[in-house]
């Protein structure tokens, strides 16, 4: 009954729609990580946290280089290279999970102050403890992927999902472009 | 065994409930702490939910997608016909759009019934019924378990609505949508279990410093409305594809019929802002749960901060609310006047307007908070410029009206009390908005009686008429026109009655949320008919549900396009509903939605034998 409606809804239809849900929940989630910036002006003002400058600069290069061999495996897969694929998402993966070592491991442990230390605490724990949350996301997503991937499910044509969860990796990454100097790099001591 | 979806779904939250409070309580033995409650309720409501979803099925073809299995097309999923296929996990937009008007209607039940409690203890001067923790949890509860019923009603109104007004086979994500409905309703249970883990003080506002030191139901109402927030969000954002991008061919933006404009502006807000509750919740959840200072002063926190995140949700929400009601009026009311909606563009544009003005105005509700002295003429201006586009629907709704061909159904007279009574509350709310005048004017029932105006002609009247007006395409019968009407003359100056008592007694200085006042304010007598007027409302709802239900059965039949109403889902479609709403239809738009009265104009048309020719080149 439904397969003349069906015959329309093509394909790439259904591509363009997936497309515009994707970017829509980006613009809703860009919102609460918006939230959580105007937290930290309206609380810390031009302070500055005084964290690890070696550790932020080591963690902000590890994410910045996973998603270039993000972009490698995307682009792998629509040109059909199965075997650059999986050899790129497997780096994105490892840098992803370093950087999770990074944050929630070495810079939880080695900064001057707890989560329950006053506005400070609150603050950094919140933005950072948010953003790994949504790393944590994406790399779930990109370990589906991988499983997929080494399953042969995806096609140079049909291979959505290593294009959402790509694009999910970037927004993650663009929000830590915008977090790494307002909590590192910005204000004075 | 055979259990109907939401059975298991609320057996799975039981059991999932008690797992996830074990799991807190063994990690803190483990870490060598002693059992604490509230941490462990927390991540026992959180599981709980989860376990529902499990329990209801909406997990099932998504991990079969993330295992990158087939699964079978949305449209394609045979579902089950009856009574049943309302209580089980469906992808149909028809049975969800039902289903969040069932889940809306109970939760307008409980909300009501909250205020008819602490109505009978404000009946009188002193203290007779409730204690001030039982009072508080009650009028915080009413506020916010119907804003969660609102926000079911508007989803139940574009769910079912506007797929069939735009020519869609279905939302653009059926799985998401039913995700979206179905995570709401262990959220709502959870909204109330509330009042069970020692309630709270705060009002439906939840303002911190006192949130973060009041008893622990404030957890269970923070997890609830966070988790109804994504059921919001995630509604609003399959709303906004849907419209985008589903609309039958030849159906330009501005031929769309009006309340898919409403809904769109809707649902913008919700996307967005619908964030910053969630964010402003969760961070006083964090704050009890961790000692994570945002909001206590003496550890370099701010309690306005608060305010700032949450009023930038919670006065777009007021718009949220109110648009597709207003969508509502503007929809129906050239069906029953027999003309064109007058200015049918700037009907439009003002939806988006109030949307996008909306977010500039949040600090009106801080005038006293102590925010910063510069920001408030600002956001007074703002705030009374919300008057322009909300002025444009009205002076288009009497532009509609004058010299039309009125007919007054039930529906339609839900729609002019819906005008009246809006009307009401828009001038009631430029006082509000003058940082003068709500200088005297902050938390007082003054506030009280104008938002109950807004909200019932916004959401209250649109959403009765709206009720009244589809459901013969829900069910094939009409609801009987004479219990209606007695529904609306006995609601509407009920109405009245309670609105202007909290407006005068506001005005003399009767505080909110507050359980008892001093006898010599005299505010006994008014105070009494507050509280009639309340039940009379309570009343004329039970005479609403009881022709709801007996109408289903034995209610005069309708299958035709009963309204003669223009827009496709009366003009091409049968009643009820046909399962694929317009599978094997083709239809073009053939001319403007709202053209009546304009002889032999049409605004859509059956396009007989196109689609043969169409498979064959």
């Amino acid at each position: 009954m439904s397969s003349i409606n069906n015959a329309i809804v093509s394909y790439q239809q259904k591509l363009a729609i997936n497309r515009l849900g994707l970017w829509l929940f980006f613009a809703s989630d860009a919102f609460m990580f918006g939230g959580l910036l105007v937290a930290r002006f309206y609380l810390l003002g031009n302070k500055n946290l005084n964290l690890d400058q070696t550790l932020g600069l080591l963690v902000t290069s590890i994410l910045l280089i996973s998603s270039f061999f993000m972009n490698r495996a995307e682009v792998m897969v629509s040109e059909g290279n199965h075997k650059g694929f999986i050899t790129s998402l497997v780096i994105t993966i490892l840098l992803g999970i370093s950087f999770l070592v990074g944050v929630v491991g070495l810079e939880w442990g080695s900064a001057h102050f707890g989560p329950g230390d006053g506005a400070e605490g609150a603050v950094f724990y919140m933005m950072t403890g948010m953003h790994a949350f949504h790393v944590l996301t994406g790399i779930i997503f990109l370990s589906l992927v991988l499983r997929n991937g080494l399953n042969k499910k995806y096609t140079p044509e049909k291979h959505y999902a290593v294009e959402a969860s790509a694009n999910y990796w970037h927004f993650v990454d663009v929000v830590w472009i915008i977090y790494y100097p307002v909590l590192y790099l910005m204000g004075t001591i | 065994m055979n259990l109907s979806g939401i059975v298991k779904g609320i057996l799975f939250q039981i059991v999932g409930s008690f797992i996830g409070a074990g799991i807190m309580g063994g990690i803190r033995a483990l870490m060598g702490l002693p059992w604490k409650t509230e941490p462990a309720i927390v991540l026992g409501g959180l599981v709980g939910a989860i376990a529902f979803m499990v329990g209801v099925g909406a997990f099932k073809d998504w991990w079969k997608m993330a295992l990158g299995e087939e699964v079978t097309e949305a449209s394609e999923v045979v579902g089950k016909q009856g009574l049943s296929r309302y209580f089980g996990f469906s992808l149909d937009h028809k049975v969800i759009g039902i289903q969040y008007g069932i889940l809306s209607m109970v939760l307008l039940v409980l909300g009501g019934s909250l205020a008819l409690i602490f109505r009978v203890e404000l009946a009188q001067s002193g203290l007779q019924l409730l204690n001030f923790v039982q009072f508080n949890t009650l009028v915080g509860l009413h506020g916010m378990v119907l804003i969660a019923s609102i926000l079911m009603g508007i989803a139940a109104m574009s769910n079912y609505v506007v797929p069939l007004l735009i020519g869609a086979e279905d939302m653009a994500f059926p799985r998401l949508n039913a995700f979206s409905f179905w995570i709401a309703v262990p959220a709502s249970i959870i909204l109330m279990s509330s009042m069970f883990f020692g309630g709270f003080e705060t009002g439906w506002t939840a303002y911190p410093p006192l949130s973060v030191r009041g008893p622990m139901g404030i957890q269970m109402f923070f997890l609830g409305v966070f988790i109804v927030g994504y059921s919001s969000i995630l509604g609003a954002l399959n709303l906004i594809a849907t419209i985008l991008t589903m609309r039958t061919k030849g159906m330009g933006l501005f031929k769309m019929p009006i309340f898919a404009w409403s809904v769109l502006a809707t649902s913008i807000i919700s996307l967005t802002a619908t964030q910053l509750i969630g964010l402003s919740f969760q961070l006083v959840m964090f704050e009890r749960l961790f000692g994570m200072s945002f909001f206590t002063p003496s550890d370099g926190g701010n309690p306005i901060l608060f305010q700032h995140l949450f009023w930038f949700y919670s006065h777009p929400a007021v718009y949220i609310f109110v648009l597709p009601g207003l969508g509502i009026i503007s929809e129906l009311l050239p069906v029953f006047v027999r003309k064109p909606l007058f200015g049918y563009k700037w009907v439009a544009m003002s939806s988006m307007g109030i949307a996008l003005t909306g977010f500039l105005v949040w600090g009106h509700h801080m005038f006293t908070a102590g925010i910063e002295e510069y920001l408030r003429v600002p956001f007074m201006y703002s705030t009374l410029l919300v008057a322009v586009p909300t002025g444009v629907k009205f002076f288009s709704w009497v532009a509609t009206i004058w010299q039309g061909k009125a007919r007054f159904p039930v529906p339609m007279l839900f729609v002019l009390g819906g005008i009246i009574v809006f009307l009401l509350g828009g001038l009631t709310g430029p006082p509000n908005g003058t940082v003068s005048t709500d200088l005297h004017l902050h938390d007082t029932y003054y506030i009280v009686g104008h938002f109950h105006n807004t909200m019932f002609g916004g959401f209250i009247f649109p959403i009765f008429a709206a009720i009244y007006y589809w459901y013969p395409k829900i069910t094939g019968r009409r609801m009987s026109e004479t219990l209606g009407k007695i529904h609306f003359y006995l609601m509407t100056p009920s109405f009245f009655l309670m609105t202007f008592g909290q407006m005068r007694i506001g005005l003399l200085g009767m505080r909110r949320r507050i359980a008892d006042y001093d006898p010599a304010m005299g505010f006994d007598f008014t105070q009494l008919l507050i509280t009639i007027g309340g039940y009379l409302i309570a009343i004329s709802i039970l005479v609403f549900f009881y022709n709801l239900i007996v109408s289903a059965k034995k209610g005069e039949s309708a299958t035709g396009n009963i309204w003669n109403s223009r827009s496709p889902e009366w003009d091409i479609l049968p009643s009820p509903a046909p399962v694929h709403n317009y599978a094997g239809i083709h239809f073009n738009v053939v001319g403007e939605p709202y053209d009546y009265g304009l002889i032999g104009s049409k605004y859509v048309e059956l396009a007989q034998g196109i689609h043969q020719r169409e498979e064959s080149d």
